[in-house]
């Protein structure tokens, strides 16, 4: 396998083809913002926070730096009044879900984004689904998933597993970049009855 | 519904978890919904997680996971149903069979919904029952049209 070479904030780096512009930054120490990326876990691109800049051949595009591969002489730019401006707005939406999330109210401070922006609608999920693989991809246990979609998307349990497996685990909520107070939430809901939406 | 029967789809899928949705499509046609216990006994032998499967049964609409009733009233009030006087139909029905939208009755008689358009605006307002469509609806008119369903 042949290296790649890279540029990425006018540093050159040396990557394997099998890495993905996120892991070669964090090659040269290079600090992209994430919330849904696990070293354990494979790329999701759910939080979209990791966006950078990429040119190659004459043109700049904004990508997912977590999901998008390494490419010989791609030009990166981890951080661009661009890349600053997306990273801002989807900071001020998310914290519309999660105002009180700390690892959000970090990097709203880091990119200024003013968390009163949109009207709160506390969900305390943000869809990184960092619980929903770790369970599936690490624990292979398969405990909790998303049910619904859109804007109704929510994680769930699934009570007949979660009763048996959950409480000598509970490696997800540590995960969780909202605190894992809606794992608590469902999942004492999980235990105590049967959810409405699962009969 | 007996397992026998959704052992049998299973069967006629071959296992196959790539065939689950067309799985969970032929409970759902057969049954009208979706029950938990089909649900865990695909699980068990597709090999495919609860949670995966709860996640597809969830997302597409075409899937119930609480009982249906034994016909499905879909009410258009796409705009030009809803010109016509399609909240008028809508009041109609949510009065005579005394449920809202997305709800079914207590005999599972009728299942109400609301659809967007059901593509054939000249007729409105429209009401689709069991697929069978009924056009330029009155109040008066649809109240005649739901005393023929048992």
């Amino acid at each position: 396998m042949s290296e790649i070479l890279l540029e990425i904030d006018g540093r050159q780096v040396e990557a394997s083809p099998d890495m993905t512009v996120l892991q070669a930054a964090q090659k040269l120490g290079i600090k992209i913002p994430t919330l849904c990326h696990h070293e354990k876990l494979e790329p999701y691109g759910a939080c979209r926070l990791c966006m950078v800049e990429v040119e190659s051949r004459g043109s700049t595009k904004l990508v997912v730096s977590c999901v998008y591969p390494v490419e010989n002489n791609l030009v990166v730019r981890t951080r661009s009044e661009k890349v600053d401006k997306v990273r801002k707005m989807i900071l001020e939406l998310l914290l519309a879900h999660a105002p009180d999330s700390r690892d959000l109210q970090r990097y709203a401070q880091e990119y200024g984004a003013d968390k009163n922006r949109f009207e709160k609608e506390p969900s305390f999920c943000i869809h990184c689904g960092l619980c929903v693989r770790y369970c599936a991809e690490v624990k292979k246990k398969h405990a909790i998933g998303f049910i619904d979609r859109g804007t109704h998307r929510e994680i769930n349990f699934i009570q007949e597993i979660a009763s048996k497996e959950c409480w000598n685990c509970k490696e997800c909520f540590p995960l969780c970049p909202t605190e894992a107070l809606q794992a608590a939430y469902v999942l004492s809901g999980a235990l105590v009855s049967s959810l409405p939406i699962f009969k | 519904m007996d397992m026998e029967r959704v052992d049998q789809i299973i069967e006629k899928h071959n296992s196959e978890p790539s065939s689950l949705i067309q799985i969970l499509l032929d409970i759902q046609s057969e049954n009208r919904w979706l029950p938990k216990e089909a649900l865990e006994r695909i699980s068990e032998k597709l090999q495919v997680p609860l949670t995966r499967i709860q996640q597809i049964a969830t997302f597409y609409k075409a899937f119930s996971l609480v009982p249906k009733g034994r016909h499905g009233i879909h009410i258009c009030m796409g705009t030009a149903c809803h010109v016509r006087g399609a909240q008028r139909v809508l009041d109609t029905v949510e009065e005579l069979t005394g449920i809202k939208p997305g709800e079914t009755d207590a005999d599972l008689k009728f299942s109400l919904e609301t659809v967007n358009c059901l593509g054939c605006c000249a007729l409105g307002p429209v009401m689709e029952i069991d697929g069978e469509i009924h056009g330029n609806m009155t109040p008066a008119e649809t109240a005649e049209t739901l005393k023929k369903y048992e």
